[in-house]
C-alpha cells in the first residue's frame, strides 16, 4: 500500500493532507482503528481471557477485566474432558482428505473443461454452476438420505471421512475460479506441448500446475477452512464420539460442561484457522475478491 | 498408437498414414481427445451427480412420498399439507423474514459504508482489513459459545449488560427475550459474517476510476452526493449480487438459533425454517416432510433469484 501514490478515491488526497482535512483525517483515523480493536479483537481477547477466570470470577459484577486469578486448568479440563486431542485430529484428517480430493479432482475436471473441451463440456458446466443456486439447507435431507445408502452400491458412508471428502468435491465454486485461471493460460503452451509429444496428463503436471501454484493455494485454504467451519453436515453424518469434529464435539459437550470450560475449548478449537488466516491472509483475502461469488 | 518411426517424421507427414488408420485423422482424433477430456471430467462429475445433482432430484421425488416400516409410497400433497399445518410452520418463516430484513439492514449497509470508509484511509489499512475479516476464520460454533455464554448473559455480569450498565443504559435479558432474541442474533451474525462483503466491496472501490470523483467534485457535489451520484452506481452490480447471496445465506439461518437459543429460544421466537427441517428429518423421523420444507423454501429462494434477474438485466 503505497502511502500516496494510490488513485483517487471519495476524497481527494490534496484535501487530506491540508489544514482541516488533515486534522479530520488523523482524528477519523484514530478513532476508526480504536473502535474496530475493540469491536472485532475485543470479544476474542474477552473469550481467551474470560476461560481463565473462575467459576465464581465470571459471574462477578462487574466483570473483571483481567482475570484476578487465572485457571490455566480450564484450558486443561478441556483438553482432557473434551478428549480435544482426538477431535482436533480428526478435523485435520478430514481438512487434509477435503484438499487432497478436491485439488485432484476439481482441478482434472476444471483442466479438461477448460483445455481439453470434452463434448458436452458446456452443458456440464452450466450444470456444476447450476449447484450455486441451490441453498445447501434444500439438499440437506437428500444428501443424507444418499449418503446413509448410495446409488447402485448401497454402501452407508456414516462415520465415514468418505462423507465430508466427496461431497465437497462437488464445488462449482472451485471449478470456476480453476476454470478461470486456467482459461487465462496461452493456448500456444497447451500446442507446443502438444507438438512435443506430450500427453494432456504430462501437460497438466509439467506446465499447467507450476503456473497455477496460487489459486491452487487458495482452493487449499478454502478446502480447509470449510471443513474447519463446517458442522451441521458433519454433525449428521459423523454420528459417533470417535469420528466427531471439533465444533460438533464442543457442541455435544456444551450441556453437561461448565461454561469457562466450553469456552476454553472454542478457543483452542479456533486457534488452527486463525493461525492460518494470520499466515494467509493476502492468499485468503486476493482469492475471495478474485472470486467473490461464494455464499 | 504403433508409431515405430522417428518422431521427427511423424510431425511432419501424421495425415498421410490415414488409409491405413482412419482413426488417426479428424474424427478420430477428436474421439480420443474426448476420451481423455471425460477421463479428466469423470471423478468431479461423478461427485456432482452423486452429492449434488441426483439429490436435487431426490429430493422433490421425496417430498411427494412417505416411507412408513420401509415402505414407500406416492402419496401426494400430503406432506406439504403436513408441514404447513405444523404449528411451528409460520412462525418460522416470519421469524426467518425478520432476520433477513434485519440483517439486510444492518449487515448489508454497514459493510458498504465501512469498506467506503475504510477505502479513504492511507494508513493502517492492512490492520483494518484483518481485523474486519478476523471473525470470519472462526469456526461459527466457536464464536457463538462466547457470544451465548459471555456478550449475552443476562445477568449484570455479562459483556454487553456490563457495558449498557457502565453507559447507564437498561441492561436486557437478550435471548431469555423474545423481542431481543432476533436482534441478538443478527448483531452476532454480523459480526461474525461481515468481513467477506467489506473485503468484497473494497476491491469494488478500488476499481472506480479516479476522474469521476474528480468530475463530480468540479460540479460541487459534496461527499454524500458523490456516494450517491459516483459510488453506488459504479459498485450497482456488486452490491445486487452481494444482496442477493446474503438474502440466500440469511434464508438458511440455523446455526445461530441451534446454539445461542437452544433451537427454539424463548417463545418460539428463534425457531427458523432450516431448524424446522432439521426437527422434522433428524428429530420427528419425518425426512418426507423436511424435503417437502426444502423444496418450499427452494421455490421461495428461486422468486428473489427471479427477482434479482430482472433487476440486473432491466439496466443492462
Amino acid at each position: 500500500m503505497a502511502q500516496d501514490s494510490g488513485t483517487r478515491t471519495l476524497i481527494s488526497h490534496a484535501q487530506l493532507r491540508r489544514g482541516r482535512g488533515k486534522a479530520i483525517y488523523w482524528t477519523l483515523l484514530t478513532v476508526v482503528v480504536a473502535v474496530f480493536t475493540l469491536v472485532f479483537l475485543g470479544p476474542l481477547y474477552w473469550m481467551v481471557t474470560g476461560a481463565l477466570k473462575s467459576g465464581q470470577e465470571i459471574a462477578q459484577t462487574p466483570p473483571t477485566l483481567f482475570p484476578a486469578d487465572p485457571q490455566p486448568q480450564n484450558y486443561v479440563d478441556a483438553w482432557n474432558n473434551l478428549d480435544l486431542a482426538k477431535l482436533l485430529f480428526n478435523t485435520f484428517y478430514y481438512a487434509t482428505g477435503a484438499v487432497l480430493f478436491q485439488l485432484v479432482l476439481d482441478t482434472a475436471a476444471a483442466y479438461s473443461l477448460s483445455k481439453l473441451r470434452p463434448v458436452f463440456g458446456n452443458a456440464i458446466l452450466g450444470l456444476m454452476l447450476a449447484t450455486l443456486m441451490i441453498p445447501a439447507m434444500v439438499l440437506i435431507v437428500p444428501q443424507y438420505v444418499t449418503v446413509i445408502d448410495l446409488p447402485i452400491l448401497h454402501i452407508n458412508l456414516l462415520d465415514s471421512p468418505f462423507a465430508i471428502w466427496l461431497p465437497l468435491v462437488a464445488n462449482a465454486f472451485n471449478i470456476f475460479l480453476l476454470k478461470r485461471f486456467f482459461d487465462s493460460i496461452p493456448e500456444d503452451l497447451m500446442a507446443a506441448a502438444l507438438v512435443d509429444g506430450a500427453t494432456p496428463l504430462r501437460t497438466l503436471w509439467s506446465i499447467i500446475l507450476p503456473m497455477s501454484r496460487p489459486i491452487l493455494g487458495v482452493v487449499s485454504i478454502f478446502a480447509v477452512t470449510a471443513v474447519w467451519k463446517d458442522f451441521l453436515w458433519p454433525k449428521l453424518v459423523m454420528p459417533s464420539p470417535e469420528t466427531r469434529t471439533v465444533s460438533v464435539g464442543i457442541y455435544a459437550f456444551a450441556g453437561g460442561t461448565p461454561m469457562n470450560v466450553v469456552v476454553a475449548a472454542s478457543v483452542i478449537a479456533a486457534i488452527p484457522t486463525v493461525v492460518i488466516f494470520l499466515i494467509f491472509q493476502r492468499n485468503i483475502m486476493s482469492g475471495l475478491t478474485t472470486g467473490s461469488l461464494k455464499g | 498408437m504403433a508409431i515405430t518411426t522417428a518422431p521427427g517424421s511423424v510431425r511432419e507427414a501424421p495425415r498421410p498414414a490415414s488409409p491405413a488408420r482412419p482413426a488417426r485423422t479428424g474424427l478420430g482424433r477428436k474421439v480420443r481427445d474426448n476420451l481423455t477430456g471425460h477421463a479428466f471430467l469423470i471423478g468431479a462429475v461423478l461427485c456432482f451427480a452423486v452429492f449434488s445433482w441426483y439429490p436435487m432430484i431426490r429430493g422433490i421425488v421425496m417430498s411427494f412420498q412417505r416411507t412408513r416400516r420401509g415402505v414407500t409410497s406416492w402419496v401426494g400433497w400430503d406432506n406439504y399439507i403436513r408441514i404447513v399445518n405444523d404449528p411451528s410452520f409460520w412462525t418460522a418463516w416470519k421469524n426467518t423474514f425478520y432476520f433477513t430484513v434485519l440483517a439486510l439492514v444492518v449487515g448489508y449497509v454497514v459493510p458498504f459504508f465501512v469498506a467506503i470508509l475504510l477505502n479513504e484511509f492511507r494508513h493502517a489499512r492492512g490492520y483494518l482489513r484483518i481485523l474486519v475479516y478476523l471473525p470470519v476464520m472462526l469456526p461459527p460454533a466457536s464464536a457463538l459459545f462466547l457470544f451465548k455464554f459471555y456478550a449475552y448473559d443476562p445477568s449484570e455480569a455479562g459483556l454487553f449488560n456490563a457495558i449498557l450498565k457502565a453507559l447507564h443504559l437498561p441492561t436486557s435479558q437478550w435471548m431469555q427475550s423474545p423481542e431481543m432474541t432476533m436482534p441478538a442474533m443478527v448483531l452476532a451474525s454480523t459480526w461474525m459474517n461481515m468481513g467477506s462483503a467489506v473485503l468484497i466491496y473494497l476491491a469494488a472501490l478500488q476499481n472506480i476510476p479516479g476522474e469521476l470523483y474528480e468530475a463530480a467534485e468540479l460540479d460541487g457535489a459534496g461527499i454524500w452526493r458523490r456516494i450517491v451520484n459516483v459510488t453506488i452506481p459504479q459498485t450497482r452490480l456488486i452490491l445486487l449480487l452481494l444482496a442477493m447471496l446474503q438474502i440466500v445465506a440469511t434464508m438458511q439461518l440455523f446455526i445461530e438459533p441451534l446454539i445461542l437459543a437452544n433451537g427454539a429460544g424463548a417463545e418460539d421466537s428463534a425457531t427458523s425454517v432450516a431448524y424446522l427441517i432439521y426437527q422434522h428429518g433428524f428429530f420427528q423421523n419425518d425426512l418426507n416432510g423436511a424435503a417437502a420444507l426444502g423444496v418450499i423454501m427452494l421455490v421461495v429462494l428461486a422468486g428473489f433469484s427471479a427477482a434479482y434477474a430482472r433487476l440486473t438485466a432491466k439496466q443492462d
